[in-house]
C-alpha cells in the first residue's frame, strides 16, 4: 500500500545544488562564498523541517480520512482480530504497535478491548487524539524496545508497521535493522503474557525479509510463525507473523486443534480470491462462540447494548456509499 | 492520555536501568477525569497484573486516597467502582514521569508521554 511510504519524511534538497553554483559563479570573495553557504545551509534546514511538519501532517490527515484506506487497515484489523484468538468474551488490555491516528485502534475500541497504543510519528498520534480513540497513547520509537512490565497485555496487534524496522536510521550500531528487530521482539515478548499471541501485518519486499524477520522473533522466544492470507491474489495478499508465547493458547475455537498445554497449530491463509469482509468473518465467529459459552455468565466487555446499539448506527451510515461507515470519520 | 492502568505498567527502559526502574514517579501533573465504561469483569481480570502498592501511591500522590493499602480479598462494588475511577478515569495530561534509578525524565504532553531514548541509552 503505496500510502505506508510517506513517513519517513525524505525529502530531497534538489534546490540546492542549483543555488550554489550561480552563487559560486557570481561571488569572488572566499568569504562571501562561505557566507552565503551558511545562510543557504540555515534557509535549507528551515525548509526542510517545515516541508517535513506539513507534510507529516498534511500526509497524516489524508491518510486516515482516505475512506479506502479506512476500510483496508479496519479489514486487517478484523483478521488480526482472529488470528489472535481470544477467549471469547473475556476482557482483554491490548498493545497496538504502530498505532498511528488509531484506524486499527478504533476498532479495538469497537469490539469492546482495552487498548494502549505506541507510534514514532507525532502527527499521527495527534491525529488520533483528535479521533478521540479510547487507548492511551505513547510517543515511542519500537526499535528502542518497550519498557512494559513482564505480562503487561493479553495480546498484540500490529497493522502495516514494522516493515519500517527494516530500515537504518543512522550509522549508530543501535540502529541497524537487526539491532531494532531483536530490540523490539525481545521485549516486546516478555511485555506479553503466557499464553498468548501477537499478530503483526507487515509489508515485505522479499521473501528473504519475512524469514529474516520470522527468525528474530524466533530467537526472541516466539513460537508460531508465518500467515500468508490469498497468496495467490496480487491485491488481495496479506503477510502476517501469527506469534506465540508460551504456546499461544487462546481459548478460541476457530483455529488451532491445540488446546491444553501443546503449542497451538498455526492458523491457515485464507485462500481463492474471494475477500469475504474480515469484519463479518470475525463477528460471525463471535457470535458462534458467544452463544456456545451462554449461560448469562460471559458477558460482552462493553455493555452488549451498547455494542448493538452502535452497530445499528453504523449500518445506517453504510447506507452512504462510505462501505465501513463509522460514525466518527 | 496516559492513565493509571498503564503508568501502573509502565518501567523505564533506558539501557542498562534494570533495578529500581518502576513505577515512575509524576511531577507537574495537571489531570483530567473523563468518564469510562464501569466494567467489574474487566478489573476484576486486570487485578492480578496490579502492583498494588505503587498503585495506591501513584494514586495518592494524584490526589485520590479511595484505594486501601492491602488489595482485598472481598471485591465488592464500592471498592471496584474506587479502582474502576483509579485505574480508568483520572488522565494526566501535562508533566513528566521520572526514573527513580536512573532519573530519565519522560515528558507528558497533551496526555502523551514521550518515551523516545537518546542514542546512548538505547540498550
Ligand atoms: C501505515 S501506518 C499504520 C497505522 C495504523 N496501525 C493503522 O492501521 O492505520 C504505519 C505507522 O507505523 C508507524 N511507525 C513506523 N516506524 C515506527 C517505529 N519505529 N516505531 C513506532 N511506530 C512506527 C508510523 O508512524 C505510522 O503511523
Ligand atoms: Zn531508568
Amino acid at each position: 500500500m503505496s500510502l505506508s511510504l510517506s513517513f519517513t519524511g525524505h525529502h530531497d534538497p534538489q534546490p540546492l545544488p542549483l543555488t550554489l553554483h550561480s552563487a559560486l559563479f557570481t561571488l569572488h570573495s572566499l568569504s562571501s562564498v562561505l557566507a552565503l553557504l551558511v545562510c543557504a545551509a540555515i534557509v535549507l534546514v528551515l525548509v526542510l523541517v517545515l516541508v517535513a511538519r506539513y507534510y507529516g501532517d498534511a500526509e497524516a490527515k489524508k491518510y486516515t480520512s482516505n475512506t479506502r484506506n479506512q476500510q483496508i487497515q479496519a479489514d486487517m484489523t478484523y483478521r488480526a482480530l482472529e488470528l489472535l484468538n481470544l477467549p471469547p468474551g473475556q476482557p482483554a488490555f491490548l498493545l497496538d504497535i504502530g498505532c498511528g491516528s488509531g484506524l486499527s485502534g478504533e476498532i479495538l475500541d469497537e469490539e469492546g478491548y482495552l487498548w494502549a497504543g505506541v507510534d514514532v510519528a507525532p502527527s499521527m498520534l495527534e491525529v488520533a487524539l483528535e479521533r478521540e480513540v479510547e487507548g492511551d497513547l505513547f510517543l515511542q520509537d519500537i526499535g528502542q524496545g518497550f519498557g512494559f512490565r513482564p505480562g503487561s497485555f493479553d495480546g498484540a496487534i500490529s497493522i502495516s508497521v514494522i516493515q519500517w524496522l527494516l530500515n537504518a536510521e543512522t550509522s549508530h550500531p543501535t540502529s541497524s535493522p537487526p539491532h531494532r528487530l531483536q530490540r523490539f521482539f525481545t521485549t516486546l515478548h516478555s511485555s506479553l503474557r503466557s499464553p498468548s499471541r501477537a499478530v503483526l501485518q507487515f509489508y515485505p519486499s522479499s521473501d528473504e525479509q519475512v524469514q529474516m524477520i520470522a527468525g528474530v522473533a524466533r530467537k526472541a522466544g516466539f513460537g508460531g510463525g508465518v500467515v500468508v492470507d490469498y497468496p495467490n491474489s496480487r491485491r488481495a495478499r496479506k503477510v502476517f507473523l501469527c506469534l506465540f508465547v508460551g504456546g499461544g493458547g487462546g481459548g478460541g475455537s476457530g483455529s488451532g486443534q491445540g488446546g491444553g498445554k501443546g503449542e497451538e497449530e498455526l492458523p491457515k491463509g485464507l485462500e481463492g480470491e474471494e475477500e469475504e469482509s474480515a469484519r463479518v468473518r470475525f463477528e460471525r465467529r463471535r457470535e458462534r462462540e458467544r452463544a456456545k459459552a451462554k449461560g448469562g455468565k460471559r458477558k460482552a466487555v462493553k455493555d452488549r447494548d451498547w455494542i448493538l446499539k452502535k452497530k445499528e448506527e453504523d449500518e445506517d451510515e453504510d447506507e452512504d456509499e462510505r462501505g465501513r461507515g463509522r460514525g466518527r470519520w | 492520555m496516559v492513565r493509571l492502568i498503564t503508568h501502573n505498567l509502565l518501567a523505564c527502559h533506558a539501557k542498562d536501568c534494570n533495578t529500581n526502574n518502576f513505577p515512575l514517579e509524576f511531577k507537574d501533573v495537571q489531570l483530567e477525569i473523563r468518564e469510562a465504561d464501569f466494567n467489574p469483569d474487566f478489573l476484576k481480570g486486570f487485578m492480578p497484573k496490579i502492583e498494588w502498592k505503587a498503585l495506591v501511591d501513584t494514586a495518592r500522590q494524584l490526589g485520590d486516597t479511595s484505594l486501601p493499602l492491602e488489595q482485598p480479598e472481598m471485591l465488592d462494588d464500592e471498592f471496584l467502582k474506587n479502582l474502576h475511577h483509579v485505574l480508568l478515569e483520572i488522565h494526566v495530561e501535562e508533566g513528566s514521569m521520572t526514573c527513580p534509578n536512573c532519573k530519565h525524565v519522560y515528558p507528558i504532553s497533551n496526555g502523551i508521554p514521550n518515551m523516545l531514548l537518546a542514542e546512548h541509552e538505547i540498550g
